[in-house]
């Protein structure tokens, strides 16, 4: 062994090599197995839309789930403006750009709330057919992630109130953050899958 | 140790705890619970099937208990026994002092006892019958329990998943100073292969599950065909998990396997790279090849063509490991104590199912053969002659580090010979009877199979019994064997280079790798400068 690996041999980790977080690394794994889990739920989606013609696609409010898409990519942004602002010590600016993610999510929540309403009241439900079951569950399991992001953005939220999280103790705002861009993407992907391509 | 945590250390095992080598008991002897479960249940069936009337159980008790016989031993005996080897091992192998997610650790196996829990209710609340690949639209109109089974198997899943994402983390950021990726053990390459497959494979079962679960229970419509929906997908979500699953539950035993040939043959593993990277073929190929399970489900037959080359393709990888095993062994000083007698026993017995599969991958064949009793032996000589093998081999092998005794030499050859007599006797008449004609899943059959099924029976009563001097030696010699070197078997990785069983934290200070872990037979220095005490007090 060398004697540069000798001086080495008490922090070196290939991963840290690397320049990983093990937190960041286990994050990636999970959202790698979740991008499955929606691949599975879209897999069926298409499969029908192709095989049945999806009429029903026709009663889709595509300009409000539009505004509500712009909301949530909007929340993308308030939570890297949010991480940069921790980084940069600034507790203020991140609390209020961590509050404005949340109301975000609650927004998007609520438009999709507002969607699955109306779609009830025109009769396409989870059991009126095999639209209603693959539309509600892929979107609502994505509604669900969003919500669970929502409440850890809350426990951050509290963790940035308590001062736990500062300009050099942060990792558990960009996990978060991660987590929620995932959210995010997953749902450009169901958009332009359900709304836009039809 | 002090009396105190010794009498303290069975407590332990009962309850909440993060250590690893704690969590890895756990697990193995959580699911070899399940796997008695499970070898009851297959008792039944082939009691059953010892006459061709249906004499016995009716024909809804028998698909109930053939269903909880697959599924109890797939997803609560292998999957799980594989996991606790590998949260046993892999900090040990790989010089770390636990898992990275050590509390993640704790909680992927106390999701086990409640799903095995559930699957057993779910007997009582009227059985699942749709076979352990719950095929709609049988596992749509089935008794209610078809949905405790559901519940059970997700849960058993997200558990998998979870320990996936500790088992992948804790490779790549904690291993010893040294320790690149070619300087792994191939159990751990093994272990990155499998974890893999159950990140990429695990979460699409878990989507079709939910599907089947909300058709049963909120009357929704994915597999309803009056309404459009169709079966067929199903399929394909089932089996993009559970053909990959052969190899979660295959790759695993395959790293047991190559880490014990160069231990009892002294000699370097042959083609240490080419085993690691036909692992990773294996997981990748593996995630192609799904639809060859649904050739006769009205696929398009131009579809079929590349899903039979594909399959056919895994051949190659899983013939390098054939060979370079062999190449390990060849002109080796051979010891054969009871993990090689097992491992040599994998080697022919898992060579059988292998080729059997390569049968079943050619679209012709599968024709003919398909949903016959000659899926049923490829399959048992694949999972019981192959992973079972490997995983009684494993338990062995480890056994000294584990439990820091030895087992019974003796009895473990019976053990082996016994249980390579049941394995063929039970296994081998299937293939005959399978290629007359015979279909699986089906409680009478026509007199003209009635020897074939006899002898099989006769091997799964010899099978049986076959875990009763495996039980004796493992019970005794954990209590009372004599007791164990830190590396009894003068084996070179570093789960041996500590304590017998290892201390908390494993190694009183990190190691360092400076070579090869498989340098039998070489001049050089040893894999590991021995940092740990060779054998504490």
């Amino acid at each position: 062994m060398s004697q540069h690996a000798m001086q080495h041999a008490e922090d070196f980790r290939a991963g840290h090599a690397l320049g990983l977080d093990h937190r960041k690394l286990g994050m990636w794994f999970f959202i790698a197995s979740e991008v499955m889990f929606f691949g599975g739920l879209l897999a069926a989606f298409l499969h029908y839309k192709y095989t049945l013609g999806f009429p029903e696609t026709a009663e889709l409010n595509v300009v409000l789930v539009g505004i509500n898409t712009m909301v949530l990519l909007t929340s993308s942004y308030t939570v890297v403006s949010a991480l940069t602002a921790i980084r940069q010590g600034r507790q203020g600016r991140f609390i209020a750009l961590l509050l404005l993610t949340i109301l975000l999510g609650v927004a998007f929540l609520s438009g999709q709330i507002y969607e699955f309403a109306d779609l009830y009241r025109q009769g396409v439900t989870l059991t009126s057919g095999v639209f209603g079951s693959s539309f509600f569950t892929l979107t609502g399991f994505h509604g669900l992630h969003v919500a669970a992001g929502v409440l850890w953005a809350i426990v951050t939220l509290f963790r940035g109130l308590r001062g736990t999280l500062n300009a050099e103790h942060n990792m558990a705002v960009e996990i978060f953050g991660l987590y929620w861009h995932f959210v995010d993407i997953v749902w450009i992907v169901l958009f332009t899958q359900i709304y836009l391509i039809v | 140790m002090t009396t105190a945590s010794a009498s303290a250390s069975w407590r332990r095992y009962f309850w909440w705890n993060t250590d690893h080598k704690v969590i890895g008991v756990q697990y193995i002897v959580t699911s070899f619970f399940f796997f008695i479960l499970g070898g009851a249940l297959a008792g039944l069936v082939r009691a059953e099937l010892a006459s061709p009337a249906t004499d016995l159980l009716d024909g809804a008790t028998y698909n109930q208990v053939m269903t909880n016989h697959g599924t109890l031993m797939i997803f609560l005996w292998i999957l799980p026994v594989l996991a606790g080897f590998g949260n046993y091992l892999i900090p040990l192998m790989i010089g770390a002092r636990d898992m990275v997610f050590p509390r993640l650790n704790a909680l992927s196996y106390w999701m086990i006892p409640p799903a095995g829990m559930l699957m057993i209710a779910s007997f009582f609340a009227g059985g699942a019958e749709a076979g352990w690949t719950a095929y709609v639209p049988l596992s749509i109109g089935g008794p209610p329990g078809q949905t405790l089974w559901a519940l059970s198997v997700m849960l058993l899943g997200i558990s998998a998943i979870f320990g996936a994402i500790n088992f992948m983390t804790t490779i790549i950021m904690m291993r010893a100073p040294g320790l690149s990726f070619w300087r792994l053990p191939l159990f751990v390459w093994g272990m990155i292969a499998t974890s893999t497959l159950i990140l990429t494979a695990t979460p699409v079962l878990t989507s079709g599950l939910i599907m089947v679960a909300l058709d049963r229970v909120v009357g929704t419509h994915f597999f309803t065909v009056t309404s459009g929906g169709d079966p067929v997908l199903w399929q394909n979500l089932f089996w993009f998990y559970s053909h990959p699953a052969v190899y979660i539950m295959i790759l695993p035993a395959m790293g047991i396997i190559s880490e014990i040939f160069p231990v009892f043959a002294r000699k370097p593993i042959f083609g240490y790279r080419m085993i690691a990277m036909s692992s990773m073929a294996i997981a990748i190929l593996g995630l192609t090849v799904w639809a060859h399970h649904m050739f006769t489900s009205g696929m398009d037959p131009r579809l079929r063509v590349p899903y039979m080359v594909s399959s056919m393709v895994i051949a190659v990888p899983t013939g390098i490991k054939i060979f370079s095993w062999l190449a390990t062994i060849w002109y080796g000083k051979l010891r054969f104590t009871t993990p090689m007698l097992f491992a040599l026993g994998f080697i022919s017995m898992f060579l059988i199912g292998g080729l059997t599969g390569i049968f079943l991958a050619a679209i012709p064949v599968d024709l003919h053969v398909h949903d016959t009793y000659f899926v049923v032996a490829h399959l048992h000589f694949v999972l019981f002659g192959g992973s079972v093998s490997a995983v009684y081999a494993g338990l062995y092998y480890w056994f000294p580090k584990i439990t820091g005794r030895m087992y019974d030499e003796k009895i473990g050859r019976t053990h082996f010979a016994l249980n390579f007599i049941g394995t063929n006797l039970a296994y081998l008449p299937m293939f005959i009877a399978g290629l007359m004609g015979m279909p699986r899943r089906v409680s009478a059959y026509d007199v003209s199979f009635t020897s074939y099924n006899q002898l099989a029976t006769l091997g799964a009563l010899i099978l049986a019994a076959s875990t009763l001097p495996f039980l004796y030696n493992a019970v005794l010699s954990w209590a009372r064997g004599p007791k164990a070197a830190a590396n009894p078997w003068q084996a070179l990785t570093l789960e041996w280079q500590t304590s017998s069983p290892p201390p908390p934290e494993n190694f009183p200070e990190i190691p360092t790798a400076t070579g090869d872990p498989y340098d039998y037979g070489e001049p050089s220095a040893p894999a590991a400068e021995p940092a740990a005490a060779p054998a504490a007090g």
